[in-house]
């Protein structure tokens, strides 16, 4: 074992300060050290696109990406969605219910994560831009097909929201 | 997957870093970019160095910079960064390979620099780095040196750069009159890696012949090459889309193609003639465009830039 190292970071708003080893990654970090058990890992070397949070807003790998890394960023995970007053899900989250872009909920995170970048950018993307988008994400359940039909119905609900 | 403990170094400067490398024992420490092929490649114990030294924060070393007779494209410079940058729109062929690395995760933290260094023998940039006829600055113990695209790549996984160096900048010619450059890539669909990829410019000449072509490939051999053969028989031609296609079936000899699960040498080669003829002529189209009054007007942007095709 090699020496602890300070990580200062902010997660979901919150700043938080550990000693870690540098071999621990992000992902670990946030489900073992900060108990956020929300983003979830799969293949652990970045093929699979579960382990999706955004680091200083850019969608990125935590299985890739080391603890030691992110000292000094922001880090957003899916926790952060949910309306900490009402409890409400957040509309992505709500869009991926109502259009059952989830079966067994193992990649959701991951695609939820990536689909806030992607209509952070580009409120009214095309399907050819969502597909882009999402690349980087798999799904062994749904078939991807309604996963789309959630990203367009969460881009419909929030330029309406944004509207109204 | 854990990695093999090790030691972890944030240093301030280059020359901070440069002295990290040189004290460790030789081949024991190594550079920390993205992470996006290193990492991974702890994981599975392909890689065990016993420290790492980030160099990620270091200023300077991302970033684009044009001058007269340059390009020049800092080693830490995203491939997110490349995708969609407006000093490169004279360079649509950044745009194009970016656009199929990997994915938009692994865009957003691997590096070009990391690329090159790494020289797995089918990442995609070493072809444009060959095409483009790029060099590599590096910056070590004795200085400053920069290595030619073709002197850089030494093995699989193998590249001139020597103990305690760091490659801190890639170094483009500036664009000239009448080029245009395009990637071509064939790719694996389970991993997204290339099986082939080839790069090409092409320089044209006042008549619209070749005046010079430089072609890159990824892929197919242990080890990116130039198709020298090639672009010299394309010298004078007039590039329309028949004479590309037979020259190209004419073959490439530099070309040792490797054999693997994923494609027999055989497949590989015919793919080659393919993605050299698609890059061509995509490259053409391009050089092409930027010429007024040869009797041929490819779609260009408002800008003036020509539309690039998938
Ligand atoms: C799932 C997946 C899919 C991928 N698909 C593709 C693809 O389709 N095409 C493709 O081309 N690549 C692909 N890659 C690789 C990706 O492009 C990496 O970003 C890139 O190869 C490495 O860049 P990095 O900055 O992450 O380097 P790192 O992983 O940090 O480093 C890689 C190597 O280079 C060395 N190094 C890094 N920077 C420097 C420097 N400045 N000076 C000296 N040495 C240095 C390191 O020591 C290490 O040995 C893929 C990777 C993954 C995980
Ligand atoms: S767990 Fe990170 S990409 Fe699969
Ligand atoms: S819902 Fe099961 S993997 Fe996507």
């Amino acid at each position: 074992m090699t020496d602890k190292q300070r990580v200062c970071v902010t997660v979901n708003g919150r700043r938080y300060e550990r000693w870690v080893e540098p071999r621990l990654t992000l992902v670990d970090f946030l489900r073992h050290e900060l108990h956020l058990g929300g983003t979830h890992v799969g293949c652990e070397h970045g093929i699979c696109g579960l382990c999706t949070v955004l680091i200083d807003g850019r969608s990125g790998r935590s299985c890739l990406t080391l603890a030691v890394q992110v000292d000094g960023a922001e880090v957003t995970t899916i926790e952060s969605l949910r309306d900490p007053s009402t409890g409400a899900l957040h509309p992505i989250q709500q869009a991926f219910v109502d259009a059952h872009g989830l079966q067994c909920g193992f990649c959701t995170p991951g695609f939820i994560m990536t689909t806030v970048e992607l209509l952070r950018e580009n409120p009214d993307p095309s399907d050819e831009e969502i597909k882009r988008a999402l690349d980087g994400n798999l799904c062994r359940c749904t078939g991807y097909q309604s996963i789309l039909a959630s990203v367009r119905l969460a881009a419909r609900r929030l330029r309406e929201g944004r509207e109204a | 997957m854990i990695p093999a403990a090790f030691e972890y170094l944030r240093p301030r400067s280059l020359e901070e870093a440069v002295a990290c490398l040189l004290q460790r024992e030789p081949g024991t420490a190594a550079i920390l970019a993205g992470g996006m092929s290193l990492i991974p490649a702890m994981k599975l114990r392909l890689a065990r160095p016993a420290t790492l030294v980030d160099i990620v924060r270091l200023r300077g070393l991302a970033g684009i910079v044009r001058s007269a007779e340059h390009l020049r494209i800092g080693a830490l410079t995203t491939h997110a960064a490349l995708g969609g940058a407006p000093e490169l729109a004279r360079y649509p062929v950044f745009a194009e390979t970016a656009g199929v690395v990997a994915d938009p995760q692994i865009r957003h933290r691997g590096t070009l620099g990391g690329s090159l260094a790494y020289a797995h023998p089918a990442a995609d940039w070493p072809a444009v780095f060959l095409a483009l006829q790029g060099e590599a600055q590096l910056f070590g113990p004795q200085g400053r040196r920069s290595v030619p695209a073709e002197d850089f790549f030494t093995g699989i996984f193998e590249t001139t750069i020597g103990a305690g160096e760091i490659l801190t900048e890639i170094r483009f010619p500036s664009v000239r009159e009448r080029s245009g450059a395009a990637y071509s890539r064939m790719c694996l669909q389970a991993s997204g890696m290339a099986l082939v990829g080839v790069a090409a410019q092409i320089m044209l000449d006042a008549e619209g012949r070749i005046d010079h072509a430089s072609i890159g490939v990824t892929g197919v051999n242990a080890v990116p090459f130039r198709a020298r053969s090639l672009e010299m028989r394309l010298r004078g031609v007039l590039p329309a889309a028949a004479a590309l296609r037979d020259l190209c079936a004419t073959g490439i000899p530099e070309a040792e193609p490797l054999s693997d699960p994923h494609a027999a040498a055989d497949y590989r080669l015919q793919m080659l003639r393919i993605h050299a003829e698609r890059a061509l002529g995509r490259a053409f189209e391009r050089a092409r465009a930027a010429v007024p009054g040869l009797g041929y007007s490819a779609p260009v942007t408002r800008d003036g830039e020509p539309v690039v095709r998938p």
